[in-house]
């Protein structure tokens, strides 16, 4: 199907490739089918596209390549929700909150993005330990790090 | 809003499955329990609002600022 956005003009995605946020995302929670689209050549930046708005995307990456010792439990409820079976199943990403200069970007590791990658359902959790909040900087190592969580 | 007066040790019900107790009532804090399905998430309101806030932001951003991410090349 074709997509019309904003940022990434018209693209073609694969139907059975969008990704389905049944509980939505929060201060998004009317849209809940996302393309994930890549950004750039290098595979670190995504966006996640509502299919049903042209207008806004979000950005995000994997937070591990900014993060390495990042960490968090996936619960038995949330696991449940979106089917997970097993930990390659399992990508997670984060959401950049983008400034001018990039420099100061911020990305928030309270709120990640956990994706069931083989049923292509998303939640956007909210941890709620005092180790994450909503803006860590963005630092510019881009080394090490893994594709995938390991819950 | 609909509002109930309880003491400490009561609860209200919502619905068939989600019960919120008083816990305790201690200089101007409320100790509340919740019992919920696990299905159900629960988050303090402003933790909540931070989120929301966030992603309201991280959704609207320049292209400028985006085609500096789009040029990030391989080394």
């Amino acid at each position: 199907m074709e997509l019309q956005t904003k940022h990434f003009g018209t693209v073609e995605v694969d139907g059975n490739e969008l990704i389905r946020f049944e509980q939505g995302i929060p201060g998004l929670e009317q849209y809940k089918t996302y393309a994930l689209l890549p950004v750039d050549e290098t595979s670190v930046y995504f966006a996640l596209q509502p299919v049903d708005e042209a207008e806004i995307a979000l950005i995000i990456t994997n937070p591990y390549l900014f993060y390495q010792q990042y960490s968090f439990d996936l619960d038995e409820a949330v696991k449940e929700e979106l089917a997970i079976s097993k930990r390659e199943d399992v990508a997670v990403y984060n959401v950049i909150t983008l400034k001018e200069p990039f420099s100061s970007s911020t990305i928030n590791l309270q709120a990640p993005i956990v994706i069931n990658v083989e049923s292509k359902k998303g939640r956007q959790l909210i941890l709620t330990d005092d180790h994450y909040h909503t803006r860590h900087p963005l630092i510019q190592s881009q080394e090490g790090g893994e594709r995938r969580a390991h819950p | 809003m609909l509002i109930l007066n309880r003491k400490e040790g009561e609860s209200i019900r919502i619905g068939d499955d989600i019960e919120v107790k008083i816990v305790s009532v201690e200089g101007g804090q409320v100790k509340l329990g919740i019992d919920a399905p696990r299905s159900l998430d629960v988050y303090r309101e402003e933790v909540y609002r931070a989120i929301q806030e966030e992603n309201t932001e991280a959704a609207s951003f320049s292209g400028e600022l985006l085609n500096y991410l789009k040029n990030q090349k391989k080394d």
